[in-house]
């Protein structure tokens, strides 16, 4: 007689528990718990002037701000999500849609944001009277205009560019139009996706900071969280509070970067489309633990079952359905693009008349003028950090992004620069200004680039990192070297990676014009002349002509800028340069 | 509705398939893309007919461009044509069709789902309950040979095993109709041969999981070793040019009697755009064992005047002697022997040569009388010459380059073997008259008198 001293296999698999599930129940609870209580936060009273939140900078409410903090990104990030799927897919499904969002997009994505705070926070305020939901939903959008476009346009590219074969095997084998969402187009724009909002929610924390602590319309206007907290903290010109708060933030990147942003791309892996074997899958010990975990997959199971029964229903009207091919006629097709046309040009042309009417009547075209020059020196800045960074970080991007294990350790480090907040840093670099006394015209191109440089660098290194290897063996094989090397080999091939990167660094210098180009320490105040500063004034005096003018102005040069360089050279890496 | 179908090779055979009944049919299909942002259209398909019959394998053959992966699309019901009418099963196709699964040539399998979920798909749309589905799609996985594969990733597959995975997509519908979109012409030449002779094993086994296919390829020997039926596609705009029923017995072989002619003769359509593919049809020839027996390395005058020798000496002669008293090399007076009796004019047995009544006659004929005499003999007893004649006849001004018949030679001989072939078979066509030789253009051409001559 054989005597089972431990549990047999099947007997352990019987059991619904494992050590996993214990762990990720836990978490589930703790998450549960403190979003409720974080969550109550954002219901308080508000009743500008009288009622408002203040902030303390006793380190122990630090971990609480960074929750309500934290909140708001979640919230935005699935506003922003949502949005991508809904919006994308219409992009993607439907001509006129297209032709109306598309460029939208590509207007709102060079929209700075933090210009239109003041808007919005009104807006909100009388939207949500007596609540402070109507600040946490201004905080919220603020985030979310930062957040969204570039997802939406990710998704509607991979939606759009989804391989035919696969669309026609989905046609072939009668995939209903949720089937062909769910199991071809939308695991097709997955990993775009998900880079889409590592970056995203990266640069979302910039917005976080700038949006808690903001005045607007001669009054101040404060919500609880870390970025009121550094706000808080500056006035008071309390470093070792500053201090704390950026380990805090640190390490706040840190752990959403390990616990959420390292499985979901390691789990975004599969929906590679290119066939061939990875050269090395990502991999994440987070996803590991919820791979082994037995209530998930219960879960996943009963998910699976109750789709499988919602879909029985729709499908047997799908099928019986008669098919006819659409109606075509060239004429009628003409036509209502003709028609489409017209009205979208009458509504630009109404838009732009009003522009015009309104800066007339309010600000006087001598005032416009100045406006152009402050953006051109704006410009000036936006240029130097661009053309610096590039000589900067494209060498040493190159060599970090050629050699894998330089690569291995430096790419997180420049994925954590890129999502850690630069206007944590700002009061540093003030301080070392008021010190020796340099003038923000040329310190704001520092603090500018705090956080735009490290676009280019983190882009390139992927570019140098894709290279092909046959590539790099042919050119050692032809001995081509130095130089020659890098004229014919590696620029061509990180280009497309740089362009990206300098389009991103450009847009976040732009954007942080508007909180570099006035800063202050304690009761010192600097001021650079540029157009970031002109809104921010207008802004905070809330004199709506010129925040209007402001903002008008810097699209016009953002818009302008991309129409008339970044797209160019967009297409260049696209056609020349491709891979 | 009027279906005009070219004439099937072989009346018997033709008569045998229109027995069966249609499971799809194009009439009239036309296909005209719009031209980017200019007007007008540009033709890819112009008036094509054609029909899928049940229990039979239909192959699109066309050079790449010629509009067969559009026409494959039209008849799956994935693009409109422009004009014509395509009915599946009894009903008009007006989306997707429901009665084909299809297989691509990029596999187009999802790389997010295992195979197993590849394979469930269709099932899946379909609604098909769970365990259903997931019985009879490891049932599909088995029967491609891909039994342990079922929760692997496609990525972790070779190119072949992707292929398994995509024709078990298919299979696992059992459709009425299998479209496979150059299905091999992705895969390297090894694992090509295999997958398709796994394909032709199944349909020859007798149970496979659809009732008819549709096989698009620029691939011959594709054509060849699996269908029944050949449509050859013309090109600019694409058109059926003709269609050759293929009766070999299954499961073939390429060194079956019979395979190679067909093949030459395919491909000679295919590299002459112009040429009568019917009337190439024409000339395979059944009978023979292999077209292109060897000829023997004699020249016509060293025949007659064995021939004649012969006659002299009352008809009948022994071999041995006959070498000794001509001071010939024996293999030399082989080659003449060989030569007379391949083209029926004597006969050897033990040992003796005897004429024939025919090779009589051609020593007895006066020279006019006995060229006529040889041209019947050598068009009816010598394939090659055969060949070049039909092939003459079919090209368009009457005229070949030597070339090309090197080519087609050069498949069945060594070069050099080809080359000495080819120098016979012009010595005795020119002697016959029965063609031309340019040698400065090295050129071939029919005799002007001869261009509207009858057909051998
Ligand atoms: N969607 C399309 N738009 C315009 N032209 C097309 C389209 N699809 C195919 N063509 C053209 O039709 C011709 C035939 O293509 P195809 O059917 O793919 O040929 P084949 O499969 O025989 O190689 C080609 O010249 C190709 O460029
Ligand atoms: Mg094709």
């Amino acid at each position: 007689m054989a005597l089972r001293t431990f549990p047999t296999r099947e007997a352990l698999k019987r059991l619904p528990f494992g050590l996993a599930d214990v762990a990720i129940l836990l978490g589930v609870i703790a998450l549960i718990y403190l979003v409720a209580a974080v969550g109550a936060g954002a219901l308080v009273a508000f009743e500008p002037p009288e009622q408002l939140p203040t902030i303390s900078l006793d380190p122990a409410n630090l971990p609480y701000y960074l929750a309500r903090s934290t909140l708001r990104m979640f919230v935005a990030m699935g506003f922003s999500l949502a949005f991508t799927f809904v919006v994308g897919y219409a992009a993607a499904s439907n001509r006129y849609a297209e032709q109306i969002i598309i460029p939208t997009l590509d207007v709102l994505q060079s929209v700075p944001v933090l210009g239109f705070l003041s808007v919005t926070i009104t807006g909100f305020i009388a939207l949500f009277r007596g609540s402070l939901l109507g600040l946490e939903a201004a905080s919220v959008f603020a985030i979310f205009t930062s957040q969204v476009w570039n997802m939406t346009f990710s998704f509607y590219h991979s939606l759009r560019n989804v391989p035919g074969d696969m669309q026609e095997a989905a046609a072939v084998y009668r995939l209903s139009r949720w089937a062909r969402f769910t199991q071809v187009q939308a695991p097709a724009g997955v990993i775009g996706l998900v880079w889409n909002m590592v970056m995203s929610f990266g640069g979302g924390w910039f917005f976080v900071a700038a949006s808690e602590a903001i005045s607007v319309l001669n009054q101040e206007y404060t919500l609880p969280g870390i970025g009121a907290y550094v706000t808080q903290a500056i006035a008071q010109e309390d470093m070792r509070a500053l201090l704390l708060a950026m380990a805090a933030m640190a390490a706040l990147v840190v752990v959403i970067d390990q616990v959420l942003w390292r499985p979901l791309i390691a789990w975004a892996d599969r929906f590679k489309i290119e066939q061939n074997e990875a050269t090395q899958a990502p991999r994440s010990w987070m996803l590991e633990l919820l791979r082994r975990s037995r209530v998930l997959q219960a879960v996943r199971e009963a998910l699976a079952e109750a789709g499988e029964k919602l879909s029985a229903r729709s499908r047997r009207a799908r099928l019986a359905r008669r098919q006819t091919w659409p109606r075509r006629s060239l004429l009628s097709v003409r036509r209502v693009d003709a028609l489409f046309n017209i009205v979208l040009l009458l509504i630009v042309l109404a838009i732009s008349g009003l522009a015009i009417w309104f800066i007339h009547t309010e600000v006087g075209f001598e005032e416009m003028l100045e406006v152009v020059l402050l953006g051109a020196a704006t410009f000036v800045r936006v240029a130097i950090i661009v053309v610096v960074s590039t000589l900067i970080w494209t060498p040493l991007g190159v060599v970090i992004g050629m050699n894998p294990r330089v690569a291995r350790i430096a790419q997180p480090i420049t994925q954590f620069l890129v999502s850690f907040p630069a206007n944590f840093l700002f009061p540093f670099i003030t301080i070392g200004l008021i010190h020796f006394g340099v003038s923000l015209d040329i310190g704001g191109i520092l603090l500018m680039a705090l956080g735009a440089q490290w676009y280019i660098l983190f882009n390139v290194i992927a570019g140098a990192q894709s290279i092909p290897n046959d590539l790099r063996e042919m050119a050692a094989n032809m001995r081509v070297s130095g130089w020659e090397r890098w004229r014919s080999l590696i620029w061509p091939a990180v280009f497309p990676a740089w362009v990206t990167g300098a389009i991103t660094a450009s847009g976040g210098a732009w954007n942080a014009s508007i909180v570099a180009e006035i800063v202050s320490w304690g009761n010192t105040t600097l001021t650079a002349t540029g157009l970031g500063a002109y809104i921010a004034e207008a802004t905070g005096a809330g004199d709506w002509p010129r925040i209007v003018l402001g903002v008008g102005m810097m699209c016009v040069y953002v818009v302008g800028l991309n129409r008339l360089l970044w797209r160019r050279l967009y297409a260049l890496a696209e056609t020349r340069y491709r891979l | 509705m009027a279906v005009t179908l070219t004439n099937p090779v072989g009346g018997s055979a033709g008569a045998v398939a229109d027995a069966r009944p249609v499971l799809l049919q194009a009439t009239g299909v036309c296909k005209a893309f719009d031209l980017p942002d200019g007007n007008g259209a540009f033709t890819v398909l112009q008036d094509i007919h054609l029909a899928i019959r049940e229990g039979e394998i239909v192959a699109l053959l066309g050079k790449s461009g010629s509009g067969k992966s559009t026409l494959l699309r039209i008849l799956a019901g994935l693009i409109p044509p422009s004009s014509g009418l395509v009915v599946s099963c009894g009903k008009p196709v007006l989306g997707p069709n429901p009665d084909v699964a299809m297989v691509f040539q990029s596999f187009a399998l999802l790389p997010w789902l295992t195979v197993q979920e590849n394979v469930e798909l269709g099932l899946k749309a379909r609604g098909v309950p769970r365990e259903e589905r997931r019985q009879r799609a490891l049932q599909a996985i088995d029967r491609v040979g891909l039994d342990g594969f079922e929760s692997a990733y496609p990525k972790e597959l070779s190119g072949g095993m992707k292929q398994r995975v995509g024709l078990a997509r298919a299979f696992v519908m059992q459709p009425p109709l299998l479209f496979m979109d150059e299905p091999f012409s992705g895969l390297d030449v090894l694992t090509a041969e295999n997958l398709r002779s796994e394909v032709a094993d199944l349909w020859a086994a007798g149970n496979f999981p659809a009732r008819s296919v549709l096989l698009v390829t620029h691939n011959i020997d594709d054509a060849v070793l699996l269908a029944d039926h050949v449509i050859i596609l013309g090109a600019n705009p694409g058109h059926v040019r003709g269609e050759v029923h293929i009766d070999l017995p299954r499961p073939r072989e390429r060194t079956m009697p019979g395979y190679e002619q067909i093949k030459d003769a395919i491909y000679l359509a295919m590299t002459n755009p112009e040429a009568d593919v019917q009337q190439l049809i024409a000339g395979i020839d059944r009978r023979a064992e292999t077209r292109f027996a060897p000829l023997p390395h004699a020249r016509v005058g060293g025949v007659s005047g064995l021939l004649e020798l012969v006659d002299e000496r009352g008809g009948a002669q022994d071999i041995a002697e006959l070498a000794g008293e001509l001071n010939l090399d024996t293999d030399d007076l082989l080659q003449f022997l060989d030569a007379a009796r391949l083209l029926g004019f004597a006969e050897i047995q033990s040992g003796a040569v005897t004429l024939t009544p025919v090779g009589r006659a051609f020593v007895e004929a006066d020279i006019l009388e006995s060229k006529e005499l040889f041209r019947r003999q050598a068009l009816e007893r010598v394939p090659l010459l055969r060949f070049i004649v039909n092939t003459l006849k079919s090209s368009k001004r009457g005229a070949m380059d030597a070339e090309f018949f090197l080519d087609v030679l050069d498949e069945h001989f060594p070069a050099d073997e080809a080359r000495r072939q080819l120098e016979t078979a012009v010595e005795w066509g020119r002697y016959a008259e029965l063609f031309e030789y340019d040698a400065d253009k090295s050129r071939l051409r029919l005799p002007d008198e001869s261009l509207a001559g009858a057909p051998a």
